[in-house]
């Protein structure tokens, strides 16, 4: 770990205005997110939802916490690649990457509170004599908010850094290889058990998604929608600050996730002609037109990375974006479209779920804004660019 | 029951039942069963089954004339069909069948004798039985038997009957030789005697609903309960559709929609199908055809009802035509069968999932296009790798 600081770019808020129209318009989002939740909490959960027996979750845990921790997944793929197979040319998107994750989780974990019915009991997964070892569910809540707790110890430099804690930075950096560790094998286990909840389901689950494969594809698939989320992440604020564009390092990483989705592709066309499936994809009705859409958003980033053109900024954003929704499809229709608890049921978020998904993302996004001209994440400008203005919101 | 019974005591033995074992060829015990079972088919009570059985052995068997006009003899066929044990011997055996077309052995005018004789020897007391509709067209020209039009015999045997059974739709309201234009003027019993008798409409009819009636004759020496029509109620109280097995089908708007497809596979209701059963009063549902167990009737084995017990209706409508809903009529639109749940989505709501959708669709679009303008996006290192370009 000595030679993390030594390979490390120096990191710097990059300061400026907080209050811009943009973060305004987030800040208005964030309000209404709050009125929402006041609501929700004073008069319970099915005063704002559209939940019932038949859809007991539903948008709050399809976007919020699935979709939400796996682009949150930034955090422990950067990690991986940087500090596990040590390469150190990777570490100006560690930071960002890291607090992208750290906002994605913190999300995660606040979405499960306010789904949760009886939220004030929500201490008894930490108590062991209340553990259900079996459970996929308790896995899930505990190694999420263990990892929350991990993406905060080691996003933990950055505010010592801030507030000048050099002797309390030094201690932390000789035991961030711990939790460093930790940081990298705990969302590789939730992120698959988020796969193995829906096996749980059974019959639920349409056959076309519910497969022993699920674990399996969820993970890799959280990879590629990390990595997509740290290019996109890189590429926009590079974009809205007039930064340099990490380039080299972005076409690299989605080269990854170029390697990911084929794994991904692989893994599901496989797994449907195993099951004897084949033939079900080919059925013209709402999930399999679903399903095909979410096969060529995963196909595009495979296609557009090929040859030397892959570098191209424009392509490798374009495939980012493509691996982010289809990730982002691909959960939320194992999640609500796949999954039918019986003739009857309906299910489509009200516009209280929808304003407090919409808000999450605008905090977060927010939150962001904030931390980068507050502490620092982003790496000291080298060089000054004098870009043309790219206004992009 | 207000009717008066010849009820017998319990302790009151049937010393006749001794030669039931020879006469009718079947043994004691499976004889009063059957009498108990008759018993109950038309509302006695169990006790009642001693007088059934009474009645049967009673030495003195009622005479029966049997007349047949414009038929095929379906009636008679599947009358000899019942199959309980030995019932034609006992329906041979408790009733004398003085004068039956088909089944004497007498032909010409032996067989007229007999059957004056049988109406003279009992007079005031036979039963005269019709089958088949008597066609009056042509001054009665269309069906003559040793010289007498149909209505002229007709009228002759029912002068001094104790009762008239009309069996069969054609002799109960004409039946299928009635059906339009009908150029033999083919007309029922009741029309041609100007009085109304009792009618087992069917075609054919259920034999035991005969059987039933001659019974509850024999032993409480008056005829059933009528309805309108002249029918037996215990026979004919009830529509098809209120016992059939395929109800729930019609309740919950299962419909097979043609022969051979998956609702009709599956055993739906044949309502659509032109099942007439909403429309005719008949017990097919409760005491089948034939003997032979469950689903032995035409519901059962997947033909609609065509309706052959009520005029108007059997031989009258096409059997594809809907039938007229008596009782219950099925809504335009039927309850699933399960109850819709939860809330779908509402205008306003997928007005903000497309507009927050359309928006980052269009924020990616333009971020997309922008990155290429990046600085940074301007291929120093890709030109030095590529010099033809």
């Amino acid at each position: 770990m000595t030679t993390k600081a030594a390979t490390h770019d120096e990191a710097a808020p990059i300061g400026g205005r907080i209050w811009t129209p943009f973060t305004a318009v987030l800040a208005v989002l964030v309000i209404l997110l709050v009125v929402v939740l006041g609501v929700r909490f004073v008069r319970g959960i099915g005063a704002v939802t559209n939940l019932n027996d038949g859809y007991p979750w539903g948008l709050w845990i399809a976007w919020d916490v699935v979709i939400g921790s796996a682009l949150g997944a930034s955090g422990f793929t950067v990690a991986f690649t940087t500090y596990i197979l040590n390469r150190g040319k990777y570490h100006p998107i560690v930071r960002p990457a890291l607090l992208t994750a750290l906002f994605g989780y913190a999300m995660a974990g606040a979405s499960v509170v306010f789904d949760v019915g009886r939220y004030w009991d929500m201490w008894h997964v930490f108590m062991p004599r209340y553990a259900q070892l079996n459970s996929v569910l308790f896995e899930v809540a505990v190694c999420i908010a263990a990892y929350t707790v991990v993406l905060f110890i080691e996003f933990l430099p950055v505010v010592l850094e801030k507030f000048g804690m050099a002797k309390a930075h030094q201690k932390l950096d000789k035991a961030l290889f711990f939790f460093i560790a930790i940081g990298v094998l705990l969302p590789t286990m939730h992120q698959s058990s988020l796969g193995s909840m829906l096996i749980v389901f059974g019959p639920q689950i349409d056959p076309i998604y519910q497969t022993k494969a699920l674990p399996v594809l969820f993970l890799v698939s959280t990879i590629g929608m990390g990595l997509a989320a740290v290019t996109i992440e890189g590429s926009v604020t590079a974009l809205a600050l007039r930064r340099p564009l990490e380039r080299e390092l972005l076409a690299k990483l989605m080269k990854v996730g170029q390697g990911l989705t084929a794994i991904f592709l692989l893994v599901r066309f496989t797994d449907l002609a195993v099951r004897g499936q084949l033939p079900a994809i080919f059925e013209i009705r709402t999930l399999t037109i679903l399903f095909w859409i979410e096969t060529a958003l995963f196909a595009t980033p495979i296609v557009l990375l090929l040859g030397k053109g892959g570098t191209q900024p424009r392509r490798f954003f374009i495939a980012a974006m493509s691996m982010a929704i289809a990730g982002i499809l691909y959960r939320l229709d194992a999640y609500l479209v796949a999954y039918d608890t019986g003739a009857g049921w309906h299910y489509f978020p009200s516009m209280g779920e929808l304003v407090v998904t919409i808000g999450l993302v605008a905090a977060e996004i927010l939150g962001f804004i904030i931390a980068i001209r507050v502490l620092p994440v982003l790496p000291k400008m080298g060089r000054t660019r004098t870009a043309p203005a790219t206004e992009t919101h | 029951m207000s009717r008066k019974l010849p009820m017998l005591a319990p302790q009151d033995p049937i010393d006749d039942l001794e030669g039931v074992e020879k006469r009718f060829g079947m043994p004691r015990r499976q004889f009063l069963s059957f009498c108990v079972g008759v018993a109950a088919s038309i509302g006695l009570s169990s006790g009642a089954a001693g007088a059934v059985a009474k009645a049967l052995v009673a030495a003195k068997r009622p005479s029966v004339i049997w007349l047949h006009f414009q038929e095929c003899t379906g009636c008679t066929e599947s009358l000899l069909r019942a199959e309980h044990p030995t019932l034609e011997k006992l329906i041979l055996d408790i009733i004398s069948l003085d004068y039956h077309e088909t089944l004497m052995a007498a032909a010409g005018h032996q067989a007229e004798e007999a059957r004056k004789a049988a109406m003279a020897a009992n007079k005031g007391k036979y039963i005269l039985v019709v089958e088949g509709a008597i066609p009056t067209g042509a001054n009665g020209a269309f069906c003559k038997i040793g010289g007498k039009t149909a209505i002229e015999l007709v009228k002759e045997c029912a002068a001094d009957a104790a009762a008239v059974i009309a069996i069969g739709s054609c002799a109960s309201w004409g039946g299928m030789p009635s059906t339009s234009p009908n150029p033999t003027g083919a007309s029922p019993v009741a029309e041609i005697l100007g009085k109304p008798v009792l009618t087992i409409p069917g075609c054919p009819p259920n034999p035991y609903n005969f059987l039933t009636t001659v019974v509850h004759y024999l032993v409480l020496g008056q005829l059933p309960e009528l309805d309108a029509k002249g029918r037996p109620k215990f026979a004919y109280g009830r529509l098809i559709h209120e016992n059939c097995e395929r109800r729930a089908h019609f309740d919950a708007g299962r419909f097979a929609i043609q022969f051979g497809d998956d609702g009709h596979r599956q055993g739906w209701c044949l309502y659509k199908l032109g099942c007439k059963g909403p429309e005719t009063y008949a017990n097919c549902p409760s005491i089948l055809f034939g003997d032979v167990g469950s689903g032995s009737w035409p519901v059962g084995c997947g033909h609609p009802c065509i309706g052959c017990t009520e005029q108007g209706v059997g031989f009258t409508k096409p059997i594809h035509s809907l039938a007229k809903l008596l009782t219950v009529t099925p809504p335009t639109q039927f309850a699933r069968p399960a109850e819709e749940q939860g809330q779908g989505s509402t205008l306003a709501t997928v007005a903000t999932v497309a507009a927050v959708g359309g928006l980052a669709i269009g924020a990616g679009a333009r971020l997309a296009k922008n990155i290429g303008n990046h600085p940074d996006a301007v291929d120093e290192p890709t030109a030095a790798d590529k010099p033809k370009a």
